[in-house]
């Protein structure tokens, strides 16, 4: 996916503290699509039955293309001459801003589903908003990847329902799942401070706005899938400041094995 | 772990507007719902189509290669069934 660069005196529209904050959260958005997009693409050449190995390689790539455009223009709003490579692959955990969720391993193919289909329901919900974003060039990157994250959710959630109505196994899988990956849910809308400052200048869409339509999508799938929703569990955040799971950590070590080896390194 | 195979689709895509839906190939999946989502993760990937058709393989009958000489071999020798065999007359515009 390639979002042409606006133009460069957009980028000096914003003051030097803004610009920092979105610096850091269009890094946010990268790193997200990143780590998620690297979980499922483990998945390639192992998944259940080849229809669905395709499926998950398919909306890696995805997320892949978006990471891209993303990194592009966090380069450009860093402003230090840096590419999207140095970016992915040459910054340590602490500094990696996705929330836990998209670490957490892939487990069997419910768990899997499960991440996803918790990510989807936010990821979709969050860049139909974002498409009206004052920001030019996070609206147009939303405008691309909104119709992909349509069906990235249809996916998650025709897998979610039938695997909670499913078969004996399936279920308990699921629940399993769900009973694990519950708590990492509720980072994706709980605004850090930088995303409290864009919402308020008017970049992203207020969180608060989201809630009603996830919600109602999330009641829907699960009362379909026969799946309580579940209730007064203790939301974990920090990955969106830095405060990962020790996973994160395994996973950039296989991510970012090439470059930190041979340094500069092209395909 | 319930080892059952999903049963097979045929796969049908059209690949622009006023073409037909062609066959591309099959896949399995447990229900028709599950068929068109797989076969546009399996066979639209590099912008192939623009609709899909799934029709499971059971409901595909066919004909039996013993009776190929009996069907198609007595079409052989009837070229006036194409219309290139008649002379189209001069005063017939528009042909």
């Amino acid at each position: 996916m390639q979002v042409a660069p606006s133009e460069t005196s957009a980028l000096n529209n914003y003051v030097p503290e803004l610009r920092q904050q979105l610096f850091h959260y269009v890094l946010q958005l990268a790193d997200t699509s990143l780590i998620l997009g690297h979980r499922l693409s483990e998945w390639c050449g192992h998944g259940p039955v080849l229809e669905q190995d395709l499926a998950m390689a398919n909306i890696a790539l995805d997320l892949l293309g978006e990471t891209r455009s993303l990194y592009q223009y966090a380069a450009e709003l860093e402003g230090k001459g840096g590419t999207e490579d140095d970016l992915a692959f040459l910054r340590i955990a602490t500094e990696y801003r996705n929330p836990l969720l998209v670490e957490q391993p892939n487990g069997d193919f419910a768990a899997t589903v499960a991440r996803q289909f918790l990510f989807d329901n936010f990821h979709y919900h969050f860049l139909r908003e974002l498409h009206a974003s004052t920001d030019e060039r996070l609206a147009a990157i939303a405008e691309k990847a909104v119709k992909e994250a349509a069906y990235h959710l249809k996916w998650t959630s025709e897998w979610l329902i039938r695997l909670g109505d499913g078969t004996e196994e399936s279920r308990q899988r699921l629940d399993q799942a769900l009973a694990s990956l519950w708590r990492y849910s509720g980072e994706l809308t709980t605004p850090t401070a930088t995303e409290k400052a864009l919402q308020a200048a008017g970049i992203i869409p207020d969180y608060a706005g989201l809630l009603p339509k996830m919600e109602a999508h999330l009641n829907h799938v699960f009362q379909e899938a026969t799946v309580p929703v579940p209730q007064g569990v203790f939301m974990m955040t920090g990955g969106k400041e830095g405060r990962h799971s020790e996973h994160l950590g395994y996973i950039l070590a296989e991510l970012q094995y090439m470059q930190r080896t041979y340094p500069g390194m092209k395909w | 772990m319930t080892q059952s195979e999903w049963p097979l689709w045929e796969v049908f895509i059209r690949s622009k507007q006023g073409l037909d839906h062609k066959h591309v190939g099959s896949l399995h999946a447990a229900d028709a719902t599950m068929a068109i989502q797989n076969a546009r993760d399996v066979y639209t990937r590099r912008l192939e189509g623009i609709s899909i058709w799934v029709v499971e393989s059971k409901h595909v009958h066919a004909s039996n290669p013993d009776d190929a000489e009996a069907f198609f071999d007595p079409a052989n020798d009837k070229v006036y069934r194409h219309p290139t065999f008649y002379d189209v007359p001069a005063s017939i515009k528009h042909m």
